[in-house]
């Protein structure tokens, strides 16, 4: 990024700085009117800065204050439960998805040479309809909002006689069945993208088809995809918050009652957004933080390989490893 | 499954209000996306401090937050939305001109959301193109303003479709969960009322508040599909 800024426009002479500093001065200047008399005013004057709409947040020594913050953190736990349950399960799931999808896709390109004809040409079809079912169901439920999977859920499953006592499980579920999609193409497609000679030389060697996933391209995979997965369990995070639409105890709702009772929302709605916002963005850090260690491995990995004699291949490996 | 026949007026007027959030939502998210990107690029610090700062407030909040504040935020601004109420575009989107603002609020808060993925989508698309482009715009004397107007965004504009396309995606998806915040007749919010006023039976609802939503997904997945891959032969 800051490559591409001192790309864009020369390293600022003498006038440049001084027209950047006049434009910076009047942005500022430009931003703090707009915000006073768009949001400072109106907010003011609905004395939306009194003490007594903030004073249950931020001041101890506030009458309610324990107990405001008692409830928002049985919330965030719920939350954070429903979060971890979601991810895990999410996980399990679309690896499972992923391998399946590899594995059948291999099968679809079997020919069964050595079975008489007709088993041949069902087991292929079999192959085929197992391809495309699992095709359609990943594009149904990756083009689907995932409010509408935790809706129909949390309303069919009952309907169902399936009745699984609380209402976490169904949240939960919801968000696995989404997010275990979206996890399993995205490992699907980062096994596809690996070089085509692992898989020939995994099956050089012997390895099945399903050792060779399950072996040599899953964990590739997981490496390669690590900054997109960390961003998808953020996803996985804020959709949470959707948990109130099914009446989930986590954080939104319980703001909600907080909200009724002190009507507040503006000051709520703020604090509990900054922790969302504080939370994610420090997962975001860490994907970016993945993204940059797995570059320079790679790097450091790739230098001493191309330019070293094979006979030197093992140290070279050595001293890469241990850098 | 009679109630998807029974009940079709329904369903086609939820997937059309849900439709033209959609149109509206995408349209100030490109804008002010656009809007972010350039700020968050620019040579001057307040701006790019600015366009940072909205970035990393709507990525990491959850959209649910945000419809929250659009509702109770902007009232308590004093605020119903009426700057939406443009005269030409009122007669086409008739909800946004209506007294009941939980419409215009929800085009606010999707359009507001999906601007920073918007503007994210962009600025990766400008981070492609080659330096060596803009270098050669600066050699022959154009303004940042220029380089962006004549060199850069043009290109950056190429590679930037596809994930502009699935940030489009993502915001459909999200538009559904404006039925919960007070949008009435649209896909979530008619499923909600076929099922718990009227009683319907759960799965033909699903189906059919499902088509709804995949009609406009799925054949955008594709055509995102075929642009990327006659991108790669291209490429090639």
């Amino acid at each position: 990024m800051s490559q591409q800024q001192t790309v864009l426009y020369d390293a600022p002479g003498p006038r440049a700085r001084r027209v950047t500093l006049i434009v910076s001065l009047l942005a500022v200047v430009g931003i703090a009117v707009v915000g006073y008399f768009l949001v400072y005013r109106p907010l003011d004057e609905n004395g939306q800065f009194t003490m007594e709409k903030w004073g249950p947040l931020i001041d101890p020594n506030n009458e309610v204050f324990s107990l405001v913050w008692a409830r928002l953190r049985e919330g965030f736990i719920a939350t954070l439960t429903a979060a971890g349950l979601a991810i895990v399960s999410s996980l399990i799931f679309g690896t499972a998805l992923a391998v399946l999808r590899i594995q059948l896709k291999t099968l679809k390109q079997r020919q069964f040479v050595g079975l008489p004809t007709p088993a041949a040409w069902s087991l292929r079809g079999l192959g085929w309809v197992l391809n495309a079912v699992t095709r359609f169901c990943v594009e149904i439920f990756r083009g689907l909002p995932v409010v509408i999977t935790i809706f129909f859920v949390a309303s069919a499953l009952p309907d169902l006689g399936v009745d699984l006592g609380d209402i976490l499980w169904y949240l939960v579920i919801g968000l696995t069945i989404y997010n275990g999609v979206v996890i399993g193409e995205i490992l699907r497609s980062g096994m596809e993208g690996l070089p085509g000679g692992q898989r020939e030389a995994a099956q050089a060697v012997g390895l099945t088809s399903f050792q060779t996933t399950r072996m040599i391209l899953l964990p590739q995979a997981f490496r390669i995809m690590l900054p997109a997965l960390i961003s998808q369990l953020i996803v996985v995070l804020k959709d949470t918050s959707l948990g109130f639409i099914i009446s989930y105890e986590e954080v939104l709702r319980v703001s909600r009652f907080i909200i009724d009772n002190l009507e507040n929302p503006i000051q709520v709605y703020a604090v509990v957004g900054a922790i969302y916002i504080l939370v994610n963005y420090l997962l975001s850090k860490l994907a970016e933080y993945a993204q940059r260690r797995m570059a320079r491995a790679r790097k450091t990995r790739a230098l001493p390989t191309q330019a070293a004699p094979p006979s030197v291949m093992a140290q070279a490996d050595s001293s890469a490893a241990a850098s | 499954m009679s109630v998807l026949v029974d009940h079709f007026d329904v369903f086609a007027g939820g997937f059309w209000l849900t439709f033209q959030l959609c149109i509206l939502a995408a349209t100030g998210a490109l804008l002010v996306g656009t809007l972010v990107a350039v700020m968050r690029i620019s040579p001057v610090p307040p701006l790019r401090w600015i366009g940072t700062a909205y970035v990393t407030v709507f990525r990491n909040s959850p959209l649910t937050i945000v419809m929250f504040f659009a509702a109770f935020g902007l009232p308590a601004l004093g605020s119903n939305a009426d700057f939406l109420r443009i005269p030409g575009l009122t007669s086409i989107f008739s909800r946004l001109g209506i007294d009941l603002p939980y419409f215009r609020f929800a085009v606010i808060a999707l359009a507001l959301y999906t601007a920073a993925f918007v503007c994210e989508a962009i600025r990766s698309g400008i981070n492609a193109v080659p330096p060596g482009q803009a270098e050669a715009a600066r050699a022959i004397g154009l303004t940042f303003g220029q380089n962006l107007r004549y060199v850069v965004l043009p290109q950056a504009w190429k590679s930037a479709v596809v994930p502009l396309g699935s940030v489009i995606i993502a915001m459909i998806k999200n538009s559904a969960l404006a039925g919960f915040f007070g949008v009435i007749g649209d896909l979530s919010n008619s499923a909600q009322n076929l099922t718990s006023a009227l009683g319907e039976p759960i799965i033909p609802v699903f189906i059919g508040v499902s088509i709804g939503f995949l009609v406009m997904t799925v054949p955008l997945g594709i055509l995102l599909d075929r642009i990327e891959r006659r991108r790669a032969v291209a490429a090639r």
